[in-house]
């Protein structure tokens, strides 16, 4: 075990990957002599030459359009998309083409494509660089959602992206790329539709994604103490597509309330489906209204002051929690 | 209706007669595929749309001509011509327009999506320049399997590159994915054959009022490759030019931009009132139909009558037969909708 940060803990996956497979290669934008525009590709040029670490055109339905091609030529590509905003550029390729190429060619296409995707708001960056999409792919029947919220998780979950047989888009958080954790030495691949518990609680579950999972965190430990101590689990997905239903329902039922906080807008955020499954599955044993804390909806603004008062955070976390017993 | 085993050559004369007789079945196997599945969906086999390509056949036979088995093509909507003629199977196509569970795409995809990797068919597409980007990765693929990873499809290829061709229409080459595809595999100078069906109507809009150039080969300039217009009513003319813009591929010096002119005689559509062009325009093109033209080159050739009329024959055989099977095929079942979007599933959590 090692403690090393978010940002190195991706650059191992990519190049444990890339010398286990030589079908494995990274394509995007300043990936290669930059090492990644967030620095995450460091040292891959280097190391697999610029034959395997491509740096391409600003060109993103190109990027996804090639990677989409060379996957089903027996490539396991892993594309960049530099900021997940800049995902509607290659709309097309993702949602009509990648998407849907194995089911509509009645399973004859194989797309085992990763799509590394810069997610959240870094700061003082505004509603073009700022964006969580997460959940605008969750609607698209084809992609999987995934978000490391640890380092340990995003090695994990990337080697599973990059050896599985489906396109994935992996959400990483910029504000996440220098946070430390403790990651394992062996070869580590954390599987899909499995939710961490990261602390155990009686009261209140608390689902969180990405970054607002260690704020979740902290909220649960201010929670714990003082004159009216209530105990909160806190769950991280990990995945939203697929979503480990049968763990967040077992959760909802036995503490009977629940709060999802994401960093996505909370109109039809990921909580927005979460929040549905919960009250269909778990309705009759909930004490109090299913709560969501989130951005709220407007575009996300360039003013350190009205970004803060527009996005989600620990307090919030808190209040939400206690509103639950008034 | 496989061609593997060709022997590309610059001059399709070469090809020889029997090689000949295969082509000419192909462009009347593309048409009379065609005009039956416009007679069985009016009868109710077919349930969903069709875009039809009869008048441009020449352009998918001489293209595809000049690859080989595991060459691969990116197709369209109006993709049925390419599927024959990179040798799909009649029967599963037909199959697959009757939503069929034996269809190319297990009735899961209809005349749009259908696919045979083991042909080098990556896809028809349902979205105008879909595929483009996706020949480029194939390219992109291909360039960096040579020496192949793997054993190759066709014994005696090892070491040799690949290519991707990819069709579309003069309407593709106005979107931006188009552009982004071209820029891409000029600067990196993969082995792709751009092949642009220019039939002049994007839709229900002529070519002249969607982009301000005539001679869309002209747009390759931009991408530093050459760019070469051709008549893609001549199956001479389209295999020449594709040839040698493989042969330029698969010796590393890049891609290539074929605009290939030619007409399609049916609407956008079946079914396409078709009020944007005059009825005189349609009968000048079908003056230049590419399948009597190509049969009085075989006569030219030697070829005699009665060897043509047997292959003609043939053609019926096999549309008959597509036909039969599909209608006995048993229908796609309705509970495989449910499967098939994921190939991990992850415990049953996604299908």
């Amino acid at each position: 075990m090692r403690t090393i940060t978010y940002s190195d803990a991706i650059n191992e996956a990519l190049r444990e990957e890339m010398d286990r497979d030589p079908n494995v290669f990274i394509i995007g934008e300043d990936v290669g002599t930059m090492g990644g525009v967030f620095g995450v590709t460091s040292g891959l040029l280097s190391r697999f030459g610029a034959a395997r670490v491509i740096d391409t055109p600003i060109s993103e339905a190109g990027i996804i359009g090639a990677a989409l091609g060379a996957a089903m030529m027996g490539m396991r590509p892993v594309a960049e998309i530099m900021f997940g905003d800049f995902l509607g550029c290659a709309g097309d390729q993702l949602i009509n083409q990648v998407a849907k190429a194995r089911y509509m060619s009645g399973g004859k296409a194989r797309v085992p494509l990763t799509i590394r995707v810069a997610t959240g708001a870094p700061g003082a960056s505004a509603a073009q660089h700022s964006q969580s999409p997460e959940s605008w792919f969750m609607n698209i029947p084809g992609l999987k959602v995934v978000c490391p919220s640890t380092p340990a998780d995003a090695k994990g979950l990337l080697k599973t992206a990059i050896r599985g047989e489906d396109p994935v888009l992996y959400f990483e958080h910029k504000m996440l790329y220098a946070e430390k954790g403790a990651v394992p030495d062996e070869d580590l691949l954390t599987p899909f539709g499995c939710a961490g518990i990261l602390r155990k609680g009686s009261d209140v579950t608390i689902i969180a994604i990405g970054s607002m999972v260690k704020h979740a965190l902290s909220a649960a430990e201010k929670l714990s103490s003082g004159p009216a101590p209530i105990s909160c689990e806190v769950i991280d997905p990990r995945t939203l597509v697929p979503l480990d239903v049968p763990t967040l329902v077992e959760s909802a039922k036995k503490t009977g309330r629940v709060v999802i906080v994401h960093e996505a807008h909370k109109r039809s955020g990921p909580g927005a489906e979460i929040a549905a499954i919960i009250a269909e599955e778990a309705l009759d044993y909930l004490d109090s209204p299913i709560a969501r804390v989130a951005a709220r909806n407007v575009p996300l603004p360039y003013s350190p002051a009205l970004e803060q008062y527009v996005l989600p955070n620990e307090n919030d976390i808190v209040r939400a929690v206690k509103a639950l017993y008034r | 209706m496989a061609n593997s085993g060709l022997e590309t050559s610059g001059n399709v004369t070469s090809l020889g007669n029997d090689r000949l007789l295969e082509l000419y079945k192909q462009l009347v196997l593309i048409r009379q595929f065609e005009l039956r599945a416009i007679d069985e969906r009016r009868q109710g086999l077919i349930p969903g749309f069709i875009h039809p390509y009869i008048g441009e056949e020449a352009c998918a036979v001489g293209a595809c001509a000049a690859l080989n088995k595991d060459d691969f093509i990116t197709s369209t909507h109006r993709g049925h011509g390419h599927l024959i003629a990179k040798g799909g199977d009649v029967r599963y196509m037909m199959a697959e327009l009757a939503a069929r569970e034996v269809g190319y795409c297990a009735g899961k995809g209809g005349s749009l999506h259908m696919t045979d990797f083991d042909l080098g068919i990556m896809g028809a597409n349902g979205i105008v320049a879909g595929g483009i980007p996706m020949a480029v990765g194939a390219a992109l693929a291909f360039k960096m399997q040579t020496p192949p990873l793997s054993p190759p499809l066709v014994e005696g290829t090892e070491g040799r590159m690949r290519v991707a061709l990819s069709f579309f229409g003069d309407g593709a080459t106005n979107e931006g994915a188009f552009h982004e595809a071209l820029n891409m595999a000029g600067l990196w100078k993969l082995p792709v054959i751009f092949f642009c069906e220019n039939n002049l109507y994007g839709e229900g809009t002529p070519q002249n009022k969607q982009a301000p150039v005539a001679q869309l080969s002209n747009r390759a300039a931009s991408y530093a490759m050459p760019g070469v217009t051709v008549d893609g009513n001549d199956v001479f003319a389209v295999y020449e030019a594709t040839h040698a813009a493989v042969e330029r591929a698969r010796n590393g010096a890049g891609p290539t931009l074929i605009e290939g002119l030619t007409y399609r005689y049916r609407g956008h559509y079946e079914g396409d009132p078709q009020v944007y062009r005059s009825r005189q325009e349609v009968e000048e093109w079908q003056g230049r139909d590419p399948l009597p033209r190509f049969r009085r080159a075989l006569i030219e050739h030697g070829i005699s009558d009665g060897e043509i009329e047997e292959k003609e024959g043939e053609v019926f055989a096999l549309v008959d037969e597509a036909v039969i099977f599909a209608r006995q095929a048993a229908p796609a079942k309705v509970e495989d909708a449910l499967v098939g979007v994921y190939g991990d599933t992850h415990n049953g959590l996604v299908f």
